[in-house]
């Protein structure tokens, strides 16, 4: 067959070819139309011709199986592709705008911003890895954002689809991808661990906040190997301000095991999302490295770093869940101590799950709210204080533990909008007290139930829940 | 054109027609069968006249080493086959024995071959248990895609351009596209006797048009097909392997 030419103007499989946008090492960027969509599109063409590196086949093979399969906000829109029997291409959504790559001359970049930036991009690996995809390239250039502030995740040819051939795994003796960013574990070959991302991402946020990339710029095997048993420079030895929630986060994210990481995306966003709840370990006042004798035992003692096999990505990512507890601090006690029990269930399955303890601060829809009771107290820290209690008897670590008090006219949105926003898995709500109060006004627990983006537990106390069949013929049915 | 295609079926009715049903029911325009259509299990008759049926009706066929070894007594095979294999010779009629006896070797259809054990030496009957035999089985042939049974374990294997193998084993119900610049060899589970530890019945789709393969898994009545191993007196462990799958 006759290869098409790829230039201006020219059509390939009714893609009209616009002007040339990049030239990379391993391919072309043309822009593209199709007719009648207005969607602005880009056409990537590898590069193989003889002599060029095979990576640039695998890659673009790699890519045009999984893009296909991936869904947007946080990947762009594939809109075709073509095989090598004619002209390999993939035509894929232009996302306007420049890469993170373009930020570099700015570093080191206010912590806030960082923040915002590196929450972002948790949130869209959370969603990548949910489709069972590692991407296995997170660095600036590989970061764009749509207008409307999500992330978008570029270039997928180092990725690996859990449930597609990983035509990289056998080919590549060495780890192919990018020096500064790549994950110690990806030096042994491992490939099916979700969290070598979140390495990358706290490379990321290390040199976006200090100016300075952690394991530097080594480009040499020996050089990169180094990372498997030598830690980073604490941040707060470059930056005396550097906050200690954020060296906590950052340093979590840069562990040499990936066990000591942050075990979800999800988790890690909660946490950029909520700094102040962070809990601090050593970690976040360190100012110096490992003493050598933990480096050297690291060196030599490589029974903990060799790769294991993995369970499949999606049992990884739902055995840590972030479970939210909607309690009434006021309520009943028979009804928070079913939901504690039922909490109690659910983490005792799950060890790398988290709890976060949500309490609706109700605000009047007309009257001006003042934040302290008639005592003068202060109403939100002593909700917090009641969640903390609550959350006692789970005798759960406190970094597997958060406490929330939303203040908000509506509930039930409040609760949905945190589910929302923070990637909870799994939500564990009291059903509507026996109440006429409560029953003018709806039950929050159904709402949440019907709307909500996860699972949702709807827990009574055993014996209201008996009493309750006779005594509520308008209980909304469905939810037990 | 939709394929369903199946391997080792070893006269197991109930697996079969879970397969059968399911694979029409999503649209299976066209069948093919990559043999061991007899053995270990106790419907032979009825498999075999099915599947007589289906290549009458313009599905393809070829010959596995059990169907091979009811008409050649000299295969060699373990004792626990060997018995039931015996016991299959006595249950066909003559035409039966003459459609497997007459069963090719290999197919070769547009760009795909069709074999039972691996292309390299169809009648040696090796099996495909790691990269290497699959290698030496892609470049035996011209075919972009080698469909293969016999292992009873479903896997997935290609060839790059620079020769680099990549082995795969695949997820149930997920399409995987069989891209252009590689070659492939596809070993499907078995319809009968699984041995991946899953009892499920296994086999596969392949969309032509968009070379996609989709691997599927069937549950399927295995008390029932246990059972009738056990009431025709063919070997207790034919029976017990069916609900472990192994």
């Amino acid at each position: 067959m006759v290869k098409p030419q790829v230039e201006p103007g020219a059509v390939i499989d009714g893609f009209t070819i616009g002007e040339r946008v990049h030239q990379g090492g391993m391919a072309t960027l043309w822009s593209a139309s199709w007719p009648d969509a207005d969607v602005p599109m880009l056409m990537k063409v590898p590069r193989v011709s003889e002599g060029e590196d095979p990576a640039a086949i695998v890659g673009f093979e790699m890519e045009q199986m999984i893009l296909p399969r991936l869904s947007e906000p946080h990947v762009p829109a594939c809109f075709g592709s073509g095989d090598f029997a004619a002209q390999p291409y993939v035509v894929i959504e232009r996302i306007p705008g420049k890469t993170l790559y373009d930020r570099l001359s700015d570093l080191p970049i206010p912590f806030e911003e960082a923040r915002g930036i590196a929450a972002r991009i948790a949130t869209a690996l959370a969603d990548l890895h949910g489709q069972n995809v590692i991407h296995h390239d997170i660095k600036p250039s590989s970061i764009m954002f749509r207008p409307s502030g999500e992330a978008v995740l570029i270039d997928y040819g180092l990725s690996h689809h859990n449930q597609l051939p990983d035509l990289l795994q056998e080919e590549f003796r060495l780890p192919y991808g990018t020096a500064p960013y790549m994950a110690p574990e990806r030096l042994l070959g491992v490939r099916d661990d979700p969290r070598s991302d979140l390495f990358s991402l706290g490379v990321l946020l290390y040199f976006f906040t200090t100016g300075e990339r952690p394991f530097g710029e080594t480009e040499t095997l020996r050089g990169m190997r180094r990372r498997l048993w030598r830690d980073p420079h604490p941040p707060r030895r470059l930056r005396a301000d550097y906050p200690p929630w954020l060296q906590e986060i950052v340093l979590r994210c840069l562990e040499i095991e990936p066990v000591w990481r942050y075990p979800t995306a999800a988790q890690l966003a909660f946490d950029l999302a909520n700094p102040d709840q962070v809990k601090l370990t050593a970690r976040s006042e360190r100012l110096k490295r490992d003493p050598l004798s933990t480096v050297w035992r690291r060196r030599f003692n490589r029974g903990l770093t060799q790769p294991k096999p993995k369970a499949d990505l999606a049992a990884q990512l739902a055995s840590c869940p972030i479970l939210a507890v909607a309690l009434d601090t006021e309520g009943s006690e028979p009804l928070n101590e079913a939901l504690r029990v039922t909490a109690e269930r659910i983490l005792a399955t799950l060890p790398s799950a988290r709890l976060a303890c949500l309490n609706v601060l109700r605000l009047g829809r007309v009257t001006i709210d003042t934040t302290l009771d008639e005592q003068g107290r202060n109403k939100h820290i002593d909700r917090m204080v009641a969640l903390k209690h609550w959350a006692s008897p789970l005798k759960l670590d406190e970094g597997r533990l958060t406490v929330h008090v939303l203040e908000a006219v509506d509930p039930a949105a409040a609760i949905l909008e945190f589910a929302e926003a923070n990637h909870v898995d799994h939500v564990v709500i009291g059903a509507r007290q026996n109440s006429l109060a409560r029953s003018l006004l709806g039950s929050v627990s159904s709402r949440v139930a019907t709307e909500a983006p996860c699972t949702v537990t709807v827990v009574r106390p055993p014996r209201l829940a008996s009493l309750r069949l006779q005594d509520d013929p308008i209980r909304p049915r469905g939810f037990a | 054109m939709l394929l369903a295609i199946f391997a080792d079926i070893h006269a197991n009715r109930q697996a079969f027609s879970a397969c059968l049903d399911f694979a029409r029911a999503r649209g299976a325009q066209r069948f093919v069968c990559l043999g061991d259509i007899v053995g270990y299990g106790a419907d032979p008759e009825w498999t075999l006249e099915t599947v007589m049926d289906l290549v009458n009706g313009g599905a393809m066929a070829v010959r596995g080493n059990h169907d091979n070894a009811v008409s050649s007594p000299s295969e060699t095979m373990n004792a626990e086959a060997q018995a039931a294999i015996e016991w299959t010779r006595g249950r066909l009629n003559a035409a039966q024995r003459r459609f497997l006896a007459e069963l090719p070797m290999t197919l070769q259809e547009d760009d795909r071959l069709y074999v039972h054990s691996e292309a390299s030496n169809p009648g040696k009957w090796r099996y495909v248990q790691g990269p290497s035999d699959a290698a030496r089985s892609i470049v035996a042939t011209e075919a972009h895609i080698t469909l293969c049974g016999h292992i009873h374990q479903p896997a997935l294997y290609s060839m790059s351009s620079t020769a680099k193998m990549t082995h795969f084993v695949p997820s149930s119900g997920v399409p995987v596209q069989l891209l252009g610049g590689r070659r492939w060899l596809a070993v499907l589970g078995s319809v009968g006797q699984p041995r991946d530890r899953n009892p499920a019945a296994s086999f596969a789709m392949l969309d032509t048009e968009s070379r996609e393969i989709t691997y599927c898994r069937v549950p399927y009545d295995v008390e029932a097909a246990a059972q009738r191993i056990r009431a025709n007196g063919l070997p207790l462990w034919l029976a017990d392997r069916l609900a472990v799958g192994r």
